[in-house]
């Protein structure tokens, strides 16, 4: 009965696993991100911020917090605030949204959360796959998000990937390309694959860690708790067993 | 000094009276198995809920423009804010967990029949009172999912016949989800709904301390009483339960810090990922699903093609359960000693329980609505036959003390 229990427990939660491939041109790129690695962490906070953060608002985060959070030094605090900015801030931008609507078509989202919505894979997948397509405002497309309006901020370092497309049959019999596959950039970027890689990771763990800061001191109380409460349950196991000892347990 | 304070307030205020009556002198089958374990749990759930939303109310803003901001700020900057929002917002999936739990022990060992039909009607009207509570509570946070969630469910009430859309914007305050909505739903999910609880749950135990507990066996412990009147398979509630119930609290508390800490967003089903975006009336979801422990009902409400007849469907999916004490007419209670038919429509029952549950959170296909619909007519096929096999079902003997 006990187990049957659990099954139905388990089945319930384990429900959501069926959707994992939602019909991308490209598969998702699976990263596991370690927030215990600080100084990944550190440089993804630094990329973030040259990157990612002129246009993008982290309005969720303080800077002071990441600080503490990542054992920073005052230096290397510094490095991430922008002139004028207290470590006690909170990562705004300084694009006007008027403005930034009329380059973007849309005011660039909020990236606080965006680990959360989104999830790490697919985050990392989305920005190392953009790829030429002269139709767009940038003259760039990305593989998952198609017609997105963000152009392709790492262009420099990893160069411009190009489309592979295939001929898919339509019902109707006609054929249609479709995006199938990246290939490496003509022209190389200035970091070599593994490095621009790697670059990338850091700024997803960096946004993981950014969407739930307290992850990192969920992790770390985790043990203790369980500990306690484990500690607990044992004593309570065995107080049962004491006071039970003078009751005839029924066979069943 | 102390005994006589002791004795001074009792002489005035029912103390240990009440200690007897429902602790020390409260006899109880000694042979309750793992399934009676869930209701002292559910009684722990629902103070851990009172506690952690009397403090996340305090930094809680219930307004449109202000309500998202204010969860990320309790996440993020009110110290241990993120302990106290994953309690709830864990507490809430657990409570249901437990609940479900608790009422298949009902239906498996007979614990709705007379003379406990009462304490199974309090237990409905406890579990839709829990749904309004969770469902009102999910819009608070304010994001994509609880907006929509709560859009879709209110518009449910719109196609009711002649009164749904008057019904509808008296419901909301507004023609939309709106600013208004919110407010109110924080009003009743933080007074009214709580203190209804706090009353049916009062209603419920009393009613179950003054018939007594069913047990696994299903016989009745005071219809064989020694020569003090206390029954012979019967034993205080206090101390044997009361540690018991600890140990059995204690493996339940492991599991739920464990998701706290570990795994709090439950695999998007405890938290949902469009709910970290701030809700946007102009922008629709691509996919709306209800949280897992509404995903039944909603699972039969898409089943029927109509959408008032699906209302119609997902209510009486709950108001049929006030009517089991009387569809099973069966005087036997306990599963153990019931007919193969009985065991089959019951498992059958549960299958047809966990595949809407599933279903209710995918998108809508044609197996999805094909499986829906056999499953919901397995869910209300069970009451039915229930009702006819009851009747002429041959169950084993009873025996006459608990085994």
């Amino acid at each position: 009965m006990i187990r049957a229990t659990f099954i139905i427990i388990a089945s319930m939660m384990l429900a959501t696993a069926a959707q994992a491939s939602e019909g991308y041109a490209i598969p998702l790129k699976h990263i596991s991100v370690d927030l215990s690695n600080k100084a990944a962490l550190y440089r993804g906070a630094l990329t973030f911020q040259a990157q990612c953060a002129t246009c993008h608002t982290a309005k969720y985060m303080r800077y002071g917090r990441v600080a503490s959070d990542l054992d920073l030094s005052s230096d290397q605090a510094k490095a991430l605030l922008p002139p004028k900015l207290k470590l006690g801030d909170e990562m705004v931008n300084f694009m006007p949204a008027d403005y930034a609507k009329q380059v973007f078509g849309i005011e660039p989202p909020d990236l606080s959360l965006i680990a959360r919505v989104r999830g790490a894979d697919w985050l990392y997948t989305y920005l190392t796959s953009f790829y030429a397509d002269p139709t767009k405002r940038w003259g760039v497309n990305n593989a998952i998000f198609p017609d997105v309006n963000m152009p392709d901020v790492f262009a420099a370092q990893q160069g411009v990937q190009e489309p592979v497309y295939t001929d898919v049959k339509m019902p109707d019999g006609s054929t249609e390309k479709r995006l199938s596959g990246l290939k490496p950039p003509v022209i190389a970027g200035s970091m070599p694959p593994a490095e621009f890689n790697t670059m990338v990771k850091d700024l997803v763990s960096y946004m993981v860690y950014m969407s739930e800061p307290a992850k990192i001191q969920r992790m770390a109380y985790g043990p203790y708790v369980l500990g306690f409460i484990l500690l607990f349950t044992v004593l309570m196991f065995f107080l049962k067993k004491e006071y039970w000892r003078d009751i005839k347990q029924p066979e069943s | 000094m102390i005994q006589k304070l002791g004795k001074w307030i009792d002489d005035r205020l029912p103390v240990s009276h009440f200690w007897n009556a429902h602790l020390a002198k409260y006899y109880v089958p000694r042979n309750f198995n793992f399934w009676y374990y869930f209701g002292s749990i559910l009684l722990a759930v629902f103070a851990i809920q009172i506690v952690t939303g009397i403090w996340l109310a305090m930094n809680y803003k219930p307004s449109a423009a202000e309500a998202f901001n204010s969860v990320e700020y309790i996440m993020r900057d009110v110290n241990w804010g993120w302990l106290i929002r994953y309690m709830h917002s864990t507490g809430a999936s657990f409570f249901f967990i437990a609940v479900y739990l608790h009422m298949f022990r009902g239906l498996m060992y007979g614990s709705y029949k007379k003379p406990r039909e009462l304490i199974w009607i309090f237990g409905v009207l406890i579990l839709l009172t829990l749904m309004a509570e969770a469902f009102m509570g999910y819009l608070l946070p304010w994001g994509q999912m609880s907006f929509w969630g709560a859009q879709v469910i209110i518009s449910l009430f719109g196609s009711i016949p002649y009164i749904g859309p008057d019904l509808a914007l008296w419901i909301r305050g507004d023609y939309v989800v709106s600013d208004v909505t919110l407010n109110r739903f924080f009003a009743l999910h933080v007074i009214a709904l709580p203190l209804v609880l706090l009353f049916l749950i009062g209603g419920h135990i009393m009613a179950l301390h003054e018939v007594g507990s069913n047990n696994p066996d299903g016989v009745e412990i005071k219809t064989n009483k020694d020569e003090h009147g206390k029954p012979v398979d019967g034993i205080p509630f206090h101390p044997y339960y009361t540690v018991k119930d600890l140990f059995g609290l204690g493996v339940f508390l492991f599991l739920f810090a464990a998701v706290i800490f570990y795994w709090p967003d439950g695999g998007g089903k405890f938290l949902e990922a469009p709910n970290f975006i701030p809700a946007d009336p102009l922008k629709t979801p691509e996919h709306i699903a209800p949280v897992w422990y509404f995903a039944p009902h909603y699972a039969i409400l898409r089943a029927i093609p109509d959408k008032f007849l699906g209302v119609v469907a997902m209510g009486s999916a709950i108001i049929i359960l006030f009517f089991l004490p009387w569809l099973d007419r069966n005087a036997v209670k306990s599963i153990r000693y019931r007919s193969m038919a009985f065991k089959v429509l019951l498992f059958s029952f549960v299958v047809a329980f966990l595949g809407l549950g599933y279903l209710g959170t995918q998108p809508v296909t044609y197996w999805n609505t094909l499986f829906s619909r056999i499953f919901a007519f397995i869910y209300f096929g069970f009451f039915i036959a229930l009702f006819l096999v009851s009747k002429f079902e041959t169950a084993k003997p009873v025996p006459e003390r608990v085994q």
